[in-house]
């Protein structure tokens, strides 16, 4: 009871403090194991390139397994497994980017404005991304890449973009929509603010966890997308990703002749990288959703007293 | 009732879109999808005016009829159900190819969704109703399943199960030697057999999506008021988790189908390539790898209208058991 009476000054100052802290997740295990993953591959994507060997290269030594000179072993024309690794790491990743960035610049225009301005422009910007979700994406880009003989990685991922922006655009909208509607937006309307500063300056700051969640998620897809394609044969032509390494491991009958250690790595690297993002977006999605963040059944049981010290408060009780 | 012919009317529309994007993509991206086809076809014996009419209604003549008009035609063309000549699977037409592997994918993809859905949202449900439980601390690796490529677990599982342990066959929709299509109980068994593996595929790949939404909701709707009241009534724990909780908490996941369906269908295509199995998506491989446009286009059609069928059923299962879509309208 005595607490709740404090010195405003105080309170302001702790309140301000505390501001920029909560703007960022709290460092839970989960999400620094995600960090330590996904920078971990990020950065062999970035450096290893420059200090493997061509990828490419052919040897006369056959598929042969892990030993020494190749770490990962070589595939069926004696090509580095390794090298290709680092190679399809840095292309996947440069395709989960730029996908991930056009998703966030597509969503976030069919989603944000169309909700914020309301009335035949949320309707059309509405159905347009309702239409463009339950149209399946996948077929439509193995359609369009067969019709494309020589496909640049950009323009997979262009492709890729615009056939998986919706989802994100309808979680965005919902969100939103809850948000035009709140007091201190109407009080900034009535005060004069421009529409773009309005949602610039007021609304946007509070979508950007769920932007966040949103990007990540289309990372994942992308890479995912990117590498079906590319394991199907129309993926990007001219650099190794994940998945064409796959594609290669298949099509070189990695899988009859066991050779594990051509297909298992660029899979498990798919994994690693799914699984570390999933768990940043936890993080994110206990900002978003405060219902998720409070106790878990483990944190309350260590609320539970001891026998010893429930007998001596209760002690104290009758005292 | 509102209801339902707005949902009609939507799908009306996103189906006409998908057509129209069907009828563009020849005609705007490069390459000369006609000649490709024709030749193709006078390859494999004479091509009559027939065939030649529709190869050009479907993927765009050279002719200068305006575009409109190309339009109505192509349009006359998909309601007559006649979708050219398959190059693939010649002298077959594509609509024949379509009524054959069509079954095949639907029950495929139907039964192993169907699967993945009741599972995913009983166990998250459980994980739900009691947080931080071992089932809880599952979730992480349910969905880190659900980030390995459907392909690559199909790959792995095959080398363990097929290659290994020699427990399912490698590839195939039946024994094609042994049992003949029918029904009879041989064949019906050697289908679920075939299957066990692409299917098993599919829900591990897909059940976590399910279960992490699920089990958020279900955190969610825990607390909310109206459970601390059944609580305080005295009502039986299982009568809360399941009637009052969970009954809320499926609806997200109900509405949200839309989304994971295109994600299992675009999955499972790939997963039909790995294991040869004989539905939509092998045949749109065979499709794609022999510049069989006239296929290619049909099948997309196909599945878009599956798709489009599934979303338009769950909707209305989603206003059966959610009143208020129905009192809104």
């Amino acid at each position: 009871m005595t607490t709740t009476i404090q010195d405003p000054g105080v309170a302001a100052a702790s309140a301000r403090s505390s501001r920029p802290k909560r703007s960022l997740p709290p460092m839970t295990p989960k999400l620094a194991a995600g960090l330590l993953i996904a920078g971990s591959i990020t950065l062999f994507g970035i450096v290893a390139p420059f200090f493997v060997g061509d990828p490419s290269a052919v040897d006369n030594v056959g598929l042969a397994g892990p030993a020494e000179g190749f770490i990962l072993g070589t595939t069926q024309t004696g090509q580095d497994v390794f090298a290709q690794l680092a190679y399809a790491t840095r292309g996947s990743l440069t395709v989960g980017l730029i996908v991930g960035v056009l998703t966030l610049l597509l969503s976030a225009f069919f989603g944000i404005i169309g909700a914020y301005f309301g009335g035949w422009l949320d309707e059309s910007f509405s159905l347009f991304s309702n239409v463009m979700l339950v149209i399946p994406g996948l077929p439509l880009v193995i359609i369009i890449s067969s019709y494309v003989p020589e496909k640049s990685i950009l323009l997979v991922s262009v492709v890729l973009a615009i056939t998986g922006w919706a989802g994100s655009a309808r979680v965005l909208r919902g969100f939103t929509l809850s948000v035009r509607n709140r007091d201190y937006v109407a009080a900034a309307r009535v005060s004069g603010e421009k529409p773009w500063r309005i949602l610039g300056v007021e609304i946007l700051p509070n979508l950007i966890p769920l932007l966040a969640s949103q990007m990540v998620f289309a990372v994942i897809f992308a890479i995912l997308g990117e590498a079906g394609l590319s394991f199907l044969g129309l993926g990007a032509s001219d650099s190794f990703t994940w998945g064409t390494m796959l594609y290669f491991a298949q099509n070189g009958l990695a899988l009859r002749l066991g050779a594990w250690w051509w297909f298992v790595p660029p899979g498990l690297m798919i994994a690693l990288f799914g699984a570390a993002l999933a768990l940043i977006n936890f993080s994110i999605d206990e900002i978003i959703n405060p219902k998720l963040r409070s106790q878990t059944r483990a944190a309350r049981r260590s609320w539970k007293l001891s026998k010893a010290e429930l007998r001596a408060a209760t002690k104290e009780d009758v005292l | 009732m509102k209801y339902i012919l707005q949902k009609l009317g939507f799908y009306l529309v996103a189906f006409w879109a998908a057509l129209t994007v069907n009828f563009f993509l020849p005609r705007l991206l490069p390459g000369n999808p006609v000649d490709i086809m024709l030749a193709k076809l006078a390859q494999r014996g004479p091509v009559t005016p027939e065939a030649r009419e529709a190869v050009e209604l479907l993927l765009g003549t050279n002719t200068e009829a305006p575009l409109i008009v190309q339009y109505g035609q192509y349009l006359g063309k998909l309601f007559t159900l006649d979708l050219g000549t398959s190059v693939a699977f010649f002298p077959a037409s594509v609509t024949d190819i379509i009524a054959q592997t069509l079954p095949w994918t639907i029950g495929l993809i139907g039964v192993a969704t169907v699967i993945s859905f009741i599972l995913g949202v009983t166990l998250g449900m459980l994980a739900g109703w009691k947080r931080g439980s071992w089932l809880d601390n599952l979730i992480p690796v349910t969905t880190m399943l659900q980030s390995v490529p459907y392909f690559w677990l199909a790959l792995i599982l095959l080398f363990v199960l097929g290659g290994m342990w020699d427990l399912f066959p490698l590839n195939g929709g039946y024994n094609v030697y042994e049992t003949s299509p029918g029904w009879n109980l041989e064949f019906i068994g050697s289908v679920i057999y075939y299957g066990t593996l692409p299917a098993l595929t599919i829900v591990i790949s897909s059940v976590g999506g399910w279960m992490l939404g699920m089990r958020n909701m279900m955190v969610s709707t825990l607390s909310d008021d109206y459970i601390l009241t059944a609580e305080a009534k005295g009502l039986r724990p299982v009568r809360i988790m399941t009637t009052y909780a969970a009954r809320n908490a499926v609806l997200p996941s109900v509405a949200g189908f839309a989304i994971s369906l295109g994600f299992v269908v675009a999955g499972s295509i790939v997963t039909e390539a790995v294991f040869s199995y004989p539905g939509i998506g092998s045949a749109l491989l065979n499709a794609v790898g022999s510049n069989d446009y006239s296929l290619m286009q049909g099948l997309f059609l196909v599945i878009t209208l599956s798709v489009l069928g599934a979303n338009l059923l769950v909707d209305l299962l989603y206003s059966f058991i959610d009143p208020r879509t129905r009192a809104r309208s």
